[in-house]
């Protein structure tokens, strides 16, 4: 607290008064409101935890946000399209503005579809607008958990959050399966036929999955009516339960916080609910409904009436799924057919149908789902985590979050062989070739680069506590020799780059303990400890406080006599595991 | 790299490295806290002049909403469906443009006005709030324990084991009348269902190859060497509506003609072809997508939705793709008038793989 210029002697003379605030026209409007509405349903005491509540501001934040927003958006625009889509399979003949289709046969579901699209104002932005929300929303819940999960926002307390959000993204998807098979055009058509082809190849359970779902044969005439009571009643019910009790939880455990300056795990830092964050984050949610809207009008997206009504004996090359469906599409792709079926006795046990799209489905994320019980273990951590991890600090994590998601880019890959092959003149079967090779062997590289990646990310950060930031400035000593002058970070800075739990890696107990462990506690406990050399081994280990006051005594030093550090002396490389002093690095830095 | 020497216990809940993590360690956490930094004012709480402009950008923000709302209305009301813009090569609807770019700019200013409003000139001093873990406080945690147990002991559960077992019993039968009255979601894939649905199709002896849009019937010549036509059974457009998608969705061929020196023809289909000309399923054995991407110089067949390769020279056999079942072909001849007609119906189920498929009697390589 700065110290007040002028003191006033505290005498009877001068009684200290504060003047009386003047009620503004605002506040005596609110006011009324405000107290009738406390007398009946108490809302003082209800708002009071929350009305001033803080939150922490980061730009990775907002990706849950667009999730949300975006959802709305898709709420509000779909009950507009149902004021006029018909979810009926009935045969019509269209008679409708659009003169390419007149007279031809088509559903009622992609009839009224082309209406929403000709006919009605309005009904073709707020179509195209629902299909980029969708779009959206999946994009902004996947980026939004690689946010979470490579910050560590999944520990706990939050695993539970964190598993709701894995159903969000699931439910997130087949809701947008569902809601782009309804118009009943060509390419959607196309989507169902692929859909009863994958039920059926189910293993022992698959004919009768596909004759419950169709209602017999494919396509029949009842699978469009109940994908609407699903895609309109069911999954929105659930995504939305699922979103409050997602938020109320965000509410409950208080948002998590980057390290840095005054934030620690007993505190949250940032603005209010009011005003700040409500205008921030209300005014988001306009940015969001109103980009949307502006890719509703520029941006065309799945032009039904140039597809033409579904018939089952057609189709176009370069059809494509949704992006979000694009990974489960590539698996199905690549998957080597002959030699994957069995054929048992009367029985044929599909594999190369069923097992793409079971495993990645299952793999993606049933280990998303694991994963915070499988890393608790891990390490042993029981405590609590508010603050976040940056990602380089936990090389491991950050390694096999980004092998799973290039396992997932090479499936996506290969939903789009056919436009790779075409758009880049290659051969469609090296495409593929590669991708049957690649989705298994680019994640292990793509693991080991990241884990290299990060320690090197770590070892800057130590450079930066220990020599200070890169000034670009070139001195030549007396000696001829250059150096670049390097300037000490901020303790800000530093109290930031070294908030990170360290965490040991543990060498496996000898196997006859005293009796007090069983056989099989010893063993669990040793593959624990095995799991946590992968985990630990490699990460560098922060400076200690020694180290870092000698670094500022000689960097003090240093600047006293006008030099900095050497350049091409291995700088890096010094400062390795155990932090050794290399000769001819650090033992010369300390010599006088 | 520290590690662990094995001296101490084993297990992480009495290892000092698991447990608590606590941030009071300085050898771990090095650097002391220096707290929160000062509050540095922005521009617009320092420069009065600064403030003012930005209250009004604000202020033209939120006024522009209106306009473009009313523009909207004037948009919808006044501008027809069919006129269009021609900005080079794109080609934009003028009603959508008009009510997308009136509505979602007002939706945007509506949002960039409020954000400009909180970063400008709501106070933007940072609080501070104490958090509390997760776990509620221990004497609470405690009553609830307690009155945990009181409530077990009250329902007498403890000593009469046999109503909690019973009880879970009938949660679990309650959920028998809710899974079996889903029991007619379709018809049952009984094997006489299966006969007379997905493994039967409307193709039989004497039916005649039509093409597909115009339904007239086909001769063999009117095919080339080298030559695909998309065909259905004639008998399909006795069909309207659902009998109709469903017939259609299994019935669909392609007939190619091929130099019959050229191809490799079976013993056993030696007859099923008129001068080259072969007769196949067009559905998929994948996952059922009509194939019909001909590569004439090959006699292969591309699925074009997961790429499956087909050999129409080799009994339709796979080559390449995810499929894993040869193509059925449809024993063809010609009729007294020389049109092409079935020999019989498919020897074996057309479309996709399903469990109970008996798959014995397709074409293998090798087979004859």
């Amino acid at each position: 607290m700065p110290e007040p210029a002028i003191t006033v002697p505290d005498s009877s003379a001068v009684e200290p008064q504060v003047p009386k605030k003047q009620a503004g026209p605002v506040f005596r409007l609110a006011r009324g409101p405000v107290r009738w509405a406390d007398e009946r349903i108490g809302v003082a005491n209800l708002l009071r935890p929350y009305f001033r509540k803080v939150f922490p501001d980061h730009w990775s934040f907002l990706l849950g946000e667009i999730a949300l927003y975006s959802f709305i958006v898709l709420l509000l625009s779909g009950v507009f399209l149902c004021i006029w889509f018909k979810p009926s399979m009935a045969e019509v003949e269209y008679e409708g503005s659009y003169q390419l289709l007149r007279g031809l046969h088509m559903s009622e579901a992609y009839a009224s579809t082309l209406a929403l699209s000709f006919d009605i104002r309005g009904g073709l932005l707020l179509r195209q607008m629902h299909h980029w929300a969708a779009m959206l929303f999946v994009a902004a819940m996947l980026v939004h958990s690689l946010r979470i999960f490579f910050t560590g926002a999944f520990r706990k307390p939050r695993e539970i959050n964190w598993l709701i959000g894995v159903g969000l993204l699931v439910l997130g998807i087949f809701e947008g399966f569902f809601g782009y098979s309804l118009p009943d055009d060509l390419l959607s058509g196309t989507g169902m036929r692929f859909l009863d082809g994958a039920l059926r190849a189910t293993p022992i359970i698959g004919t009768w999955v596909e004759f419950f779902v169709f209602a017999g044969q494919f396509p029949g005439d009842l699978i469009i009516p109940r994908l609407y009571f699903i895609h309109i009643l069911v999954v929105p019910a659930l995504i939305l339960g699922l979103v409050a009790a997602h938020l109320a939880l965000v509410f409950y455990h208080k948002h998590t916080q980057f390290p840095g300056p005054g934030r620690t795990e007993d505190s949250v830092v940032g603005y209010p609910v009011f005003p700040v964050y409500a205008a921030k984050a209300g005014g988001f949610f306009f940015i969001v409904f109103g980009v949307v809207t502006l890719m509703g009008a520029l941006m065309q997206i799945n032009p039904v009436w140039v597809f033409g009504p579904y018939n089952p004996a057609q189709i176009t090359a370069g059809s494509q799924p949704d992006w979000y469906m694009g990974f489960a599409e590539g698996a199905i792709r690549i998957m080597p057919g002959p030699g994957w079926e069995w054929h048992i006795g009367s029985t044929t046990w599909s594999w190369n149908i069923f097992l793409p799209l079971a495993l990645p489905m299952t793999l993606l994320f049933g280990g998303m789902a694991l994963y915070p019980f499988i890393e608790a273990w891990v390490t042993g951590d029981r405590s609590e985590h508010h603050l976040l991890d940056r990602p380089r600090n936990n090389p491991t994590r950050t390694g096999l979050g980004v092998a799973a998601m290039t396992a997932y880019a090479m499936l996506w890959l290969g939903g789009g062989n056919d436009l790779i092959a075409t758009q880049l003149d290659v051969s469609l079967n090296a495409v593929t070739y590669f991708l049957r090779v690649a989705v298994f062997v680019a994640p292990v590289l793509a693991f080991l680069l990241t884990k290299r990646v990060c320690i090197g990310l770590q070892r800057s950060d130590h450079d930066r506590l220990l020599h200070g930031a890169e000034t670009g400035v070139i001195e030549r000593d007396l000696t001829g020799r250059y150096n670049e002058r390097h300037r000490p970070i901020s303790v800000g800075e530093q109290y930031a780059l070294t908030q990170q739990a360290e965490q040991d890696a543990l060498v496996p107990v000898g196997g006859d303990g005293d009796g007090e462990y069983s056989d099989r506690q010893i063993r669990l406990e040793n593959l624990r400890r095995r799991a946590t050399r992968f985990y630990f081994i490699d990460t560098l280990r922060k400076p200690s406080r020694g180290e870092l006051e000698e670094a500022a005594a000689h960097h003090q030093h240093a600047v006293g006599h006008g030099a900095g550090h050497e350049i091409g002396v291995g700088e890096g490389d010094g400062h390795g595991e155990g932090h050794a002093a290399i000769p001819g690095t650090e033992s010369e830095h300390l010599a006088p | 790299m520290s590690e662990d020497t094995g001296a101490s216990p084993i297990f992480a809940h009495d290892d000092h490295h698991g447990g608590e993590l606590t941030r009071a360690d300085e050898a771990r956490y090095p650097v002391p806290d220096p707290g929160h930094p000062e509050h540095l004012p922005r521009l617009t709480d320092v420069d009065p002049r600064a403030a003012d402009r930005a209250t009004r950008q604000i202020a033209f923000f939120f006024g522009m909403v209106p306009i473009l709302a009313i523009g909207f209305a004037v948009v919808y009301f006044a501008v027809p469906g069919d006129w269009f813009f021609d900005f080079g090569p794109l080609r934009a609807n003028a009603r959508n443009l008009g009510l997308g770019l009136t509505f979602g700019l007002s939706l945007l200013f509506i949002g960039i006005g409020a954000v400009q409003w909180a970063r400008t000139l709501m106070t933007d001093e940072e609080m501070v709030d104490l958090r509390h873990g997760a776990t509620s406080k221990p004497e609470d945690q405690q009553w609830m324990l307690t009155e945990l147990d009181k409530v077990v002991d009250e329902t007498k559960l403890t000593r009469r084991k046999i109503i909690g077992r019973s009880l879970l019993g009938a949660l679990g039968f309650v959920f028998v009348p809710m899974l079996v009255g889903l029991a007619d979601l379709g018809p049952w894939p009984t094997k006489k269902k299966r006969a007379e649905t997905i493994e039967k199709t409307v193709w039989a002896e004497g039916v005649r190859l039509v093409n597909d849009v115009t339904f007239a019937p086909i001769k063999p010549e009117d095919i080339e060497i080298g030559q695909l036509i998309n065909g259905e059974p004639e008998t399909l457009k006795d069909l309207e509506g659902t009998a109709f998608q469903v017939e259609k969705a299994k019935a669909a061929i392609i007939l190619v003609r091929m130099n019959p020196n050229t191809i490799k023809i079976p013993d056993s289909r030696r007859d099923w072809q008129v001068g080259g000309i072969l007769c196949y399923s067009k559905i998929c054995t994948h996952v059922g997508c009509p194939i019909s991407l001909w590569e004439q110089q090959t006699h292969h067949l591309l699925c074009p939705c997961h790429q499956s390769t087909f050999d129409l020279g080799n009994s339709g056999v796979v080559v390449f793709g995810p499929a894993a079942r040869s193509l059925p072909q449809l024993p063809i001849t010609t009729d007294a008038e020389g049109y092409l007609v079935a020999r019989s119906g498919f020897t074996v189920p057309v479309e996709p793989s399903y469990f109970d498929r008996d798959s014995r009697q397709d074409f293998e390589e090798g087979d004859n």
